[in-house]
């Protein structure tokens, strides 16, 4: 199965990264900006749109949870794995591209 | 001490409405409420808060959009009142401007829902301005219809203005995603 619209956005692509360990909402936010070196600000905005269209393609649940927990902590599906490593193979392919045409000539 | 203000500002002017309470903001009055044409100021440390505005899909009241500003809630954006659908939201200031969108899609579709919003209002307003001018000059009309079919029209047309401007600004975004997500 390839992934049928081909490049998932960097925000959805970190996103379910940082799902791979359970978190909430805020969590994600930081974690993203840390993974990217604070290159990638999700804003919390964007982050809910992409977190909805993700919970209904099955690529994220969101974890029960305990009652005194205040906060919805969410994690990745099996889907969302799936998807996640064929985004990775589209990228290494891109990067090995670039770097057997670009590579040499970069100055 | 709270301090109101009276302003209006059109729908399509939102940016400039969120640029005056931002200035407010600077000057130390952050917003805790707002009604119709109406903003209720509180005072605070200059530039304690930035403010951000957004037109929500469902009223604030909808389930919807109450687990919408629930999440906003949990990273740390307070929802400070809203006016119909139109939401405003604070959050303290860090080093870093508050948005509450970071790519274009998400900047594109709440440009989308302003623009379905205000493109309705327009073809409204026309319908009932030509409808009332066809009135007018067919048969037995009065000058009442005269009157209302002109102001109808004005503001149509004004509202379509609106409706092009908010266009614009979503054309541009849509060249940008062309090239870069």
């Amino acid at each position: 199965m390839v992934n049928p619209n081909g490049a998932l956005t960097e925000g959805v692509y970190y996103i379910l990264l940082s799902l791979l360990t359970p978190m909430h909402g805020y969590g994600i936010m930081q974690h993203v900006e840390m993974l990217s070196g604070g290159r990638v600000k999700l804003a919390a905005g964007t982050l809910y749109g992409a977190m909805n269209t993700m919970l209904e393609r099955d690529w994220i649940q969101a974890l029960p949870g305990a009652a005194d927990k205040r906060k919805k902590e969410y994690m990745i599906t099996d889907m969302g794995k799936e998807v996640l490593s064929q985004e990775l193979n589209r990228l290494e392919e891109l990067v090995a591209n670039g770097k057997t045409l670009l590579g040499g000539r970069a100055t | 001490m709270r301090i109101t203000h009276h302003k209006i500002f059109w729908v399509w002017d939102y940016d400039k409405e969120e640029a005056w309470l931002n200035e407010m903001s600077s000057k130390g009055l952050a917003l805790i409420s707002v009604g119709f044409c109406t903003y209720v100021f509180e005072e605070a440390e200059p530039n304690e808060y930035s403010i951000r505005l957004e037109l929500l899909n469902q009223v604030p009241s909808h389930q919807e959009s109450q687990k919408y500003l629930r999440f906003l809630e949990e990273t740390g954006v307070e929802h400070v009142g809203s006016y119909l659908r139109w939401a405003y939201f604070r959050q303290k200031k860090t080093n870093e401007a508050f948005h509450l969108f970071s790519d274009n899609r998400s900047r594109i579709a709440h440009l989308n829902r302003i623009l379905t919003l205000l493109g309705m209002f327009a073809v409204l307003e026309l319908y009932f301005a030509v409808n009332n001018l066809f009135l007018y000059f067919g048969a037995d009309a009065t000058v009442f219809n005269l009157s209302g079919g002109m102001l109808t029209g004005v503001l149509g047309v004004f509202i379509a203005f609106g409706f092009l401007r908010i266009h614009q600004k979503k054309r541009a975004l849509q060249k940008e995603l062309q090239l870069f997500e």
